[in-house]
């Protein structure tokens, strides 16, 4: 069974949808308690990064997953969720939970013709094996839509890359914890198996 | 490296597939999820559902067209026609559509680009404009018209003020439709899609006149377009999904070829 922590983010139905064609059985909560004691979490989100952050501090949802994460149950946040993984975004700015060290920054692009936000199919580069990521081939595509991207501190967080206007994190994770910034849901067969692979997860990264 | 996108456009009257060619005669051709599932398991990157039904009444069965498409079809979607209100793009956001189009209302209310962008996001946010070549003038220096209800109704609006306008109220995307173009098969407005889409910072989807795969290629290269739309060269089986990605990536274009 996969949580779902929902704090009006936009795309919950997204990821609910595709774990269903899945078989996957998820629920959506609000419940910070449903959160602490779940087998398993997906953390998603689309919108505003501070507004974001501002809701999971009001609803107990922050501390609901820092103390899951401590417990090892196994957690996949996507797009925004990925991002308040790391120790703060410059949208809004806001600081996040600090899971894994580094910023969220925006997109500052010297190429005119690159558009912002980066939105579309890109090729995602594993930089280093993850159960998650088995599967992937080399050029394989998933689907992007964002403004910011992931700046981990540490190379050993990051899993995957993609390139616009220079390479960016795009899969980053330790321990339990894993997270893209494309949108699994969003990416045809090859995302809803990623989904696949979270649902018997162990919770550890090799 | 972003791929190129080729997105197929449906639409759909009261629930079911219909192609409009000049925006009359339009016939039923089939259902559209099941359409949108052929085309989704042939690499597909995009859809956009254009919903042209007439009467309000039947306005719920597009969001449960919606609903069953976002249950089975894992590609962005967005769905367009009709849309008035914040309302009207939250119940589609809601019911799966990843994206919202505006058209005709923004152009007579230019600020409920705005509203809808501050509530699901300017990524969510797309402004749709239907094109006509004119002569060039003081109020359309340009020499491209903005139209409505179908190409029928005149504005009055130069296109590329508007397309720069749409941008700066929130949108954040563009589809350039050429109503000349539209339906023609010969290729699309290329000058048009060039000419906006170096005017803006966001990207543009290629509206009209696909009927060929190298019309593919030019309004992805010459054109500058981000995005590809197609409809009646896909409908009618002249060409699958497939073999046109094929072909822009053997011309060298950044194309998603596995899925």
């Amino acid at each position: 069974m996969i949580t779902i922590v929902d704090y009006n983010a936009g795309n919950l139905r997204s990821v609910k949808r595709a774990c269903d064609a899945v078989g996957i059985e998820s629920v959506f909560t609000q419940d910070a308690s449903a959160v602490a004691s779940a087998e398993r979490i997906i953390f998603p989100g689309v919108g505003h990064a501070r507004s974001a952050m501002e809701t999971l501090i009001e609803t107990g949802l922050r501390d609901a997953i820092l103390g899951a994460f401590d417990r090892g149950t196994p957690i996949l946040g996507i797009c925004v969720g990925a991002q308040l993984l790391l120790d703060g975004s410059e949208e809004g700015p806001t600081d996040g939970l600090g899971l894994i060290g580094g910023m969220t920054r925006r997109f500052q692009l010297d190429d005119p013709t690159l558009k912002i936000p980066h939105m579309g199919w890109n090729a995602v580069d594993v930089t280093q094996s993850h159960p998650l990521l088995e599967g992937l081939e080399p050029k394989d595509e998933l689907y992007f839509v964002h403004s910011y991207y992931l700046d981990p501190s540490k190379r050993a967080h990051v899993f995957a890359t993609s390139d616009y206007g220079g390479a960016f994190a795009c899969a980053i994770g330790r321990d339990n914890l894993f997270a893209t910034q494309f949108h699994p849901e969003k990416s045809g067969r090859l995302g809803l198996e990623l989904l696949s692979r979270f649902a018997t997860w162990g919770g550890s990264p090799c | 490296m972003l791929s190129k996108r080729v997105v197929a456009c449906l639409d759909v009257r009261d629930g079911h597939l219909a192609k409009s060619v000049k925006f009359v005669d339009t016939k039923n051709i089939g259902d559209p999820i099941e359409k949108a599932r052929a085309y989704y398991e042939d690499g597909l990157d995009e859809l956009v559902f254009y919903d042209i039904t007439a009467s309000n009444e039947h306005r719920n069965i597009m969001i449960d067209v919606v609903e069953r498409v976002a249950s089975e079809i894992f590609i962005p979607f967005s769905v367009g026609g009709g849309i008035r209100s914040v309302g009207d793009a939250t119940k589609l956001r809601l019911a799966g559509a990843e994206k919202v189009n505006v058209n005709s209302a923004a152009v007579q209310d230019p600020d409920l680009i705005a509203r809808i962008s501050e509530a699901i996001g300017a990524q969510s946010t797309i402004l749709s404009m239907d094109v006509l070549r004119v002569e060039a003038s003081d109020s359309i220096p340009s020499g491209y018209e903005i139209v409505i209800h179908g190409g029928r109704k005149h504005t009055g609006k130069d296109a590329l003020a508007w397309a720069q306008r749409g941008v700066e109220l929130g949108a954040g995307e563009l589809v350039v439709n050429s109503i000349d173009a539209d339906g023609t098969r010969e290729g699309y407005e290329i000058r048009l899609t060039r000419m906006i889409a170096d005017a803006v910072p966001v990207p543009v989807i290629a509206s009209g006149g696909a009927g060929k795969p190298e019309h593919l290629y030019d309004v992805l290269t010459e054109g500058r377009a981000d995005a590809a739309l197609i409809a009646s060269m896909v409908h009618y089986g002249d060409y699958r999904v497939s073999e046109l990605k094929q072909y822009l990536a053997e011309r060298g274009l950044a194309i998603r070829t596995r899925w």
